[in-house]
């Protein structure tokens, strides 16, 4: 065992997330014993046994069902990816130590300690293999959230330094630099600057006074940085006050995704702190699907109390420009295919949003098999994206979501999650896609009728 | 005392208690717990009307999963709907139950009740197949999924046998018969047989959860 090395260097060229040196593994974190490690585990399970949680786990009736909407027991066929299954230390530990039968089964050994073997093993399954896309919900007869208990889940393996290296790597990144892919508010001043220079648009940065707080990701940041300029030349289009941060921009949420509730709250707070500074009434979030979950439906929990701004997914936003008349849009003819990212859609309650967008722009949306609220995730969310060791079956579960796509017959692909986007790009160059995954945001940015045309 | 005395006696009486005691013990095992208030701005009032709707939405599977989950559905349907039709609409059952309660209703004639409980133990046999073959049943099923299976298969062979008068002696068989069922109801609070009542508070608790943030569930 050895201490995770923190300073691995990140492959900024990669079309994915990626680290320059994906051999070196190590992925188990910190100094401790055995004992502990499987301590700090149960402990930090036990937070989450609350009322929601147990019901759930009450409520399996082992069926299996689940297995069939899970994209990744989908694309392996092996029944380890049986989701139910990707939480049964998890389960274990709750009738063991924390549910009403809890002292038959502790008194009679009915459920056994869950070992340390046990939890290094399922490392694989609570993180590789599961984007918390929450499709199996969907499915199962009792309704049960597993998605939710794998978020929960990974707090005890974070606690028990049981993360995979790279999630831990870009995670503590997150914590120390405020964004994991190095994008230091130093660094995204600079390229908020030369996004202005290169399209042309008034840029506002660190504005004491602005109705609107912009969020990016790091991904767009670092890799589709024209997210900043749409973003801004959309937000100059209708007139509004605006401003990005370099206190409070960052809107991915690593501690949420590798099980840090603390962290997690850090990182929202450095956000909520920025707008109330301000006084924003509303907070932007980018394209990105995790970062909607983040602050949309968990910042004020975080918080304490109800967040003193609206928070919207950009796509939110952008719908509601429409409705109100705000955005003069050219028409775009052509067909589109949109993939609806799962924490916005399903998970997040949007899913009606993109769509009103893409019929603003005049483009015939062709839905795919399975689309909207029930659509397929494209197996890179929730770190998954991260974790060198998980790519070939995140390329599998991406080989089945062309597939879908592709039987639409539409001429373009939209998506609006960044990770979305990166992970289509990476998959594509890697399986040869003959299409390339479209921003929803840039394509309306694209799409602005100037004040000159209009 | 014969058999059949200690079935309708004291076995009945314990079966029940425990069965009752239970039941709550587990229900408010659970609803003790605490839960943290969710601070986010729901996207829309009335977040029970999801809730009620959840408990009906879950009743059959979403299209896309009609091929692959829905013949395990309808064989759950027909365990369910048969354990109902049997327990309630038998003659002999509803005697036994009018005893309690004081008044008669309609039954289905014996040869039905027989049909329909033959039917129905031939899809508890089924299921146990598949949870045997099938990999990720069989992975996922530990020792409560089996004992579930035996104490709730236990009742449907015990009657059909007592029906078919293939027990040397009469009483001993509806005995037998009476004592399954009781050993159904002292399991039923300790294991899995409980999502009688679970599935109502999952569902309701994922549909309201997500028609608060209008999301789909």
């Amino acid at each position: 065992m050895s201490d995770t090395t923190t300073e691995m260097a990140l492959d900024l060229e990669a079309k994915r997330l990626s680290v320059v040196d994906p051999g070196t593994r190590v992925d188990v974190q910190g100094e401790m014993g055995d004992e502990e490690r499987v301590e700090k585990a149960m402990t930090n399970f036990a937070k989450d046994f609350g009322r929601v949680a147990a019901t759930y786990m009450e409520a399996c009736i082992h069926c299996g069902a689940c297995a069939h909407a899970c994209p990744f027991y989908e694309a392996s066929g092996n029944p380890r990816h049986t989701p139910i299954w990707k939480i049964e230390p998890f389960k274990q530990a709750y009738k063991r130590e924390a549910g009403p039968l809890a002292f038959f089964y502790k008194t009679f050994n009915l459920k056994k300690n869950v070992t340390l073997d046990e939890l290094k093993e399922w490392q694989e399954l609570l993180y590789d293999t599961c984007t918390m896309c929450g499709r199996c919900t969907l499915i199962c007869p009792m309704s049960i959230d597993i998605a939710t208990l794998v978020g929960m889940a990974r707090h005890g393996m974070f606690h028990a330094g049981l993360v995979p290296h790279e999630l831990y790597t870009v995670t503590e990144k997150a914590k120390r630099e405020g964004s994991p892919l190095g994008a230091t508010p130093q660094v995204f001043e600079d390229r908020i600057e030369w996004m202005g220079d290169e399209h042309e648009v008034e840029m506002h940065v660190d504005e004491d006074q602005a109705d609107v707080l912009v969020l990016m990701s790091s991904i767009e940041i670092q890799k589709y940085p024209e997210s900043m300029a749409a973003t801004a030349k959309i937000l100059n289009h209708m007139g509004k006050t605006w401003t990005f941060r370099t206190d409070g921009y960052e809107a991915t949420n690593f501690g949420m995704l590798s099980g840090n509730t603390a962290w997690q709250k850090e990182m929202s707070m450095k956000v909520i702190s920025a707008a109330e500074k301000i006084g924003a009434k509303l907070v932007i979030l980018p394209e990105c699907g995790h970062a909607y979950q983040a602050l949309r439906w968990q910042g004020a929990n975080m918080y304490g109390k109800p967040l003193p701004f609206k928070v919207q997914h950009i796509s939110e936003f952008l719908s509601d420009a429409v409705d109100a008349g705000a955005l003069k849009l050219k028409t775009v003819n052509t067909t589109v295919a949109f993939h609806d990212p799962c924490q916005v859609s399903r998970r997040g309650g949007a899913t009606s949003a993109p769509r009103k967008v893409l019929d603003a722009l005049g483009v015939k949306l062709i839905e795919s098999k399975s689309g909207g609220s029930m659509n397929t995730c494209c197996g890179g969310g929730g770190g998954v994206i991260t974790i060198h060791r998980a790519d070939t079956l995140r390329y599998k579960v991406m080989g089945a979501k062309f597939r879908q796509l592709g039987e639409t017959g539409a001429e373009m692909m939209v998506t609006s999650c960044s990770n979305c986007r990166q992970n289509f790009d990476d998959s594509g160059e890697k399986l040869n896609w003959d299409k390339t995954m479209n921003s929803l945001l840039e394509l309306v940015a694209d799409n602005l009728v100037e004040e000159a045309e209009k | 005392m014969t058999l059949l005395d200690f079935a309708r006696g004291p076995a009945m009486q314990i079966a029940i208690i425990i069965f009752v005691v239970g039941i709550l013990w587990r229900l408010v095992g659970v609803w003790a717990l605490r839960q943290k208030k969710d601070l986010s701005e729901a996207r829309s009032r009335g977040a029970w009307i999801g809730g009620i709707k959840g408990l009906f939405a879950h009743g059959w599977p979403y299209k896309p999963f009609v091929s692959k989950v829905g013949t395990q559905y309808i064989v759950g349907y027909v365990i369910h709907l048969g354990l109902f039709i049997v327990l309630f609409f038998g003659t002999p059952h509803m005697l036994f139950f009018a005893d309690i309660v004081g008044f008669t209703w309609w039954t289905l004639p014996g040869s039905v009740i027989t049909f329909i409980a033959v039917i129905t133990t031939a899809a508890l046999f089924f299921a146990l197949a598949k949870r045997l073959v099938n990999p990720v049943q069989r992975l996922i099923s530990n020792f409560d999924d089996y004992a579930t299976w035996f104490v709730t298969t236990l009742p449907f062979v015990t009657g059909l046998a007592t029906n078919a008068n293939l027990w040397p002696d009469y009483e001993f068989g509806l005995a037998i018969h009476l004592l399954s069922v009781w050993l159904l109801l002292i399991y039923f609070p300790f294991g899995k047989l409980m999502h009688s009542f679970w599935f109502v508070v999952s569902r309701y608790t994922t549909g309201s959860r997500f028609a608060r943030r209008g999301g789909m569930a």
